[in-house]
């Protein structure tokens, strides 16, 4: 059964969907939003560490569920095996109203020039297809402030030397440090290093009719009980619906991207709450269903331009997965470090973004959120018994006196490191599931190494009397901060989207999340994929005349 | 929600929440588990008081985790059914065959051997030749410290048992901080 059709339908109300839903409703086109997931609200999961986004223990209460959804990787054994979403090698983020946005931790990091500029600074890397953007800082600096204007950032750029150039400070003032903020500071500067509050996601005063923040233990991984903490799900999705222009269509699982016979986009195939399948006629089509479910939309949408699926003639949607090799350390003390102020991550350094001896790129380091007693159970020193009388006994001893600074290292892109579709596994739906596979690049190992060292140096500065590093393995690893499967690049050779998104092959197809991302910063990515949004969406509204692109 | 039958709620609710519900309502009159027979359970209960032992504060034994265990076993972790039913099957096999002897007989210090063993795949004999020792420890080690240091509500951490031990707060009382930090 057909929809009525509408000028865009976008796939995903996450970070990025939210935001092209807002920035086209309010500019008068009509929009079906889409999402796979529904909304939620605090209540439902509060206080429980094992149903959180965080631990995803039993299930990840923000979606996917483990019922409906599957994929593959490797068994090892040169064979594949089925993983469900709230297994580690599923790469989850979520899937409900406002994505990532409604569980995240809300670090608001706007990526370094040189993040955009990745080959030009360190040169042609063997094994790695590590490119520039064929965009700049300076290209994306105001569609940054209109993301932390329009979603609200609390932070304060003038403690951070290595912070990037802007037209406007943050509109909310930072956070002030918790009890681990407040030791790590004097020692940062006593390393000769630049500490500074994190710039969040999150009110420090109130802001847009929302309140600020009440310092909750259960922060990362759960959504906020006062919404404190600014998603799409609470800023942009409101807004767009609010227009009488967007529908919203929640529980909605999109399986494909319809293809007419002159090779544009007509509209989307889904499956609708009570599993009917539909169809959504539309003169654009948008992909925001995050950076492993938007390749998997376009190579389930086989046609016969399009043998490879959607807009891969180039043989380059999927390929190029990142996340963040996250590293660090942890120090025990001999006091309370523990206040119990939440989230936890409340300071930073930029000293080793870039320009580290024999590193390639680099990344922040900050302390870590709050880190609750299940979790805890997995920090221990190497060689330490995981359970008996020692585990008890380490984990009363050091639950509140140990602190964790950690820190995502930016990946170099292993053309290998991708996403492919299963000949036969299929989810729930019967759309056929993602396979994921790769290994990271061995200098981002090498940058691990660095990074967690520095961690473990800021540690023992601040009175740790035992450290220990933390090092990711070799399987890439999509999770939270997926991206890069969608590259955008000048030539449709090397890359599937153009500048501003938009499908080299397919002229009224884009993609505004993640997956557009060349290289992923030595930071989490969110802020990036939301000015990106704001930055496709300006393209959509100045260079769509109704019916064609001018 | 709106135009489900009750038969599909309960069904949906048993596919999704965990299927709590779902059996307590069908749940023969003979025993108390969800999931173990009486045997399983006893082995369960032996192996996890030795994951997390009694001292000052409770074990795993005393906070309940079995109840977790067994809950969850019919809910989100049902998908583990098989690898416990097997591993603990295994588990007694391989212990009457080394010690001539029930692993829950065993002495103290035994006990921790013998699970040290299943931890580092080096318990010797043929039970576990389909399946890796590891395998089973790891998982019911992860579930272990999920029932001692997870919500209540799951059915394990009895009384907060672990949050008392920890010093931490309980219950979570929403705003608290906006009134008693700065
Ligand atoms: C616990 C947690 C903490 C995090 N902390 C931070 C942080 O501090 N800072 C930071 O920068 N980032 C953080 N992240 C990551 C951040 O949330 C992601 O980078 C961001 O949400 C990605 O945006 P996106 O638009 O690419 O995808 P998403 O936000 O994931 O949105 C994609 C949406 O598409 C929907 N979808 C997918 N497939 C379909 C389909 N077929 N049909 C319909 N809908 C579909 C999904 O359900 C989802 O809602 C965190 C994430 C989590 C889960």
């Amino acid at each position: 059964m057909a929809n009525k059709k509408v000028n865009a339908v976008i796939i995903g109300a996450g970070a990025g969907g939210g935001i092209v839903a807002k920035e086209l409703a309010t500019a008068g086109f009509s929009v079906v939003l889409l999402e796979r997931g529904r909304w939620h609200t605090f209540n439902e999961y509060n206080n429980d560490e094992l149903i959180s986004q965080r631990s995803n223990a039993l299930t990840c209460p923000f979606g996917p569920d483990n019922e409906k959804y599957r994929r593959t990787v490797p068994d090892g054994k040169g064979g594949w095996r089925v993983v469900v979403p709230n297994e580690w090698p599923y790469g989850n983020n979520a899937g409900c109203v406002g994505g990532g946005t409604l569980s995240y931790g809300a670090m608001a990091w706007r990526f370094m020039p040189e993040d955009f500029a990745m080959k030009k600074t360190y040169g042609h890397v063997e094994g790695s297809t590590l490119e520039d953007w064929p965009l700049s800082y300076d290209d994306l600096e105001s569609f940054y402030e209109k993301a932390e204007y329009e979603i609200g950032v609390s932070g304060d750029p003038s403690l951070n030397p290595f912070a990037p150039a802007r037209q406007k400070p943050y509109p909310m003032p930072p956070f002030p440090y918790n009890r681990e903020g407040n030791m790590l500071e004097p020692s940062a500067r006593r390393l000769g290093l630049h500490p500074f509050p994190i710039p969040m996601l999150r009110n420090s005063v109130f802001y847009q009719g929302r309140s600020p923040c009440i310092h909750m233990r259960t922060c990362i991984g759960y959504a906020c009980p006062v919404n404190a903490k600014a998603g799409s799900q609470n800023t942009v999705i409101p807004v767009a619906l609010k227009t009488g222009n967007c529908r919203l269509l929640t529980n909605c699982k999109v399986s494909e991207i319809i293809i007419d016979e002159r090779g544009r986009a007509s509209g989307i195939r889904y499956f609708d709450a009570q599993d009917k399948a539909k169809t959504q006629p539309a003169d654009l089509v948008i992909l925001c269903a995050g950076a492993t479910e938007t390749a998997r939309l376009l190579l389930n949408s086989k046609s016969n331009l399009f043998p490879n699926g959607a807009a891969n003639n180039s043989g380059w949607v999927g390929h190029n997965l990142q996340g963040h090799a996250y590293c660090g350390a942890i120090g025990l003390f001999g006091e309370e470090v523990y206040d119990d102020a939440g989230p936890g991550a409340c300071i930073a350094i930029n000293d080793f973004n870039h320009h580290n001896p024999g590193i390639l790129g680099g990344g922040l380091l900050a302390n870590e959120f709050i880190r609750q007693p299940y979790l805890f159970t997995g920090l221990r020193p190497p060689g330490h018994a995981r359970w008996g009388k020692e585990h008890k006994v380490f984990q009363r001893d050091y639950f509140k006196k140990h602190i964790s600074v950690v820190g995502p290292i930016q990946e170099m892109p292993v053309f290998t490191n991708q996403v492919t579709i299963d000949p036969a596994v299929k989810d729930y739906w019967g759309i056929p599931v993602l396979r994921i596979s790769g290994y990271r690049h061995e200098k981002d190992l090498e940058g691990c190494d660095f990074l967690a060292s520095k961690a473990e140096m800021w540690l023992r500065e601040t009175g740790a009397h035992t450290t220990w590093k933390m090092i990711p393995g070799k399987e890439t690893g999509a999770g939270q901060h997926q991206a890069g499967t969608c590259r955008m690049g000048n030539d449709p050779k090397t890359s599937v989207t153009n500048t501003h998104g938009q499908a080299h092959e397919i002229d009224n197809l884009f993609v505004a999340d993640g997956s557009l991302h060349v290289t992923n910063g030595g930071f989490n990515p969110v802020l990036t994929i939301m000015a990106l949004a704001y930055w496709v969406s300006a393209y959509i509204k100045k260079e769509w005349n109704g019916t064609r692109f001018k | 929600m709106t135009d489900y039958s009750r038969r599909d709620f309960v069904r949906i609710a048993a596919a999704g929440a965990g299927g709590l519900f779902f059996v307590s309502s069908c749940i023969s009159k003979q025993s108390r588990w969800f999931f173990f027979t009486d045997e399983e359970a006893s082995l369960a209960e032996s192996i996890i008081a030795c994951l997390i032992p009694a001292d000052d504060f409770p074990g795993a034994k005393e906070a309940g985790v079995i109840h977790f265990l067994d809950r969850q076993l019919v809910g989100y972790h049902r998908r583990f059914q098989n690898l416990y039913r097997n591993g603990l099957a295994n588990t007694r096999k391989s212990c009457l065959q080394q010690f001539g002897k029930c692993f829950n007989d065993l002495a103290d210090e035994q006990k921790i051997l013998f699970l040290k063993s299943l931890e580092d795949n080096t318990v010797p004999g043929e039970p576990w030749k389909d399946m890796a020792s590891s395998d089973f420890f790891n998982l019911i080690l992860d579930h272990t410290m999920q029932g001692f240091y997870g919500s209540p509500r799951h059915g394990g951490n009895k009384d907060y048992a672990s949050y008392r031990m920890l010093q931490l707060d309980y219950p979570l009382i929403i705003g608290r901080h906006k009134y008693e930090t700065d």
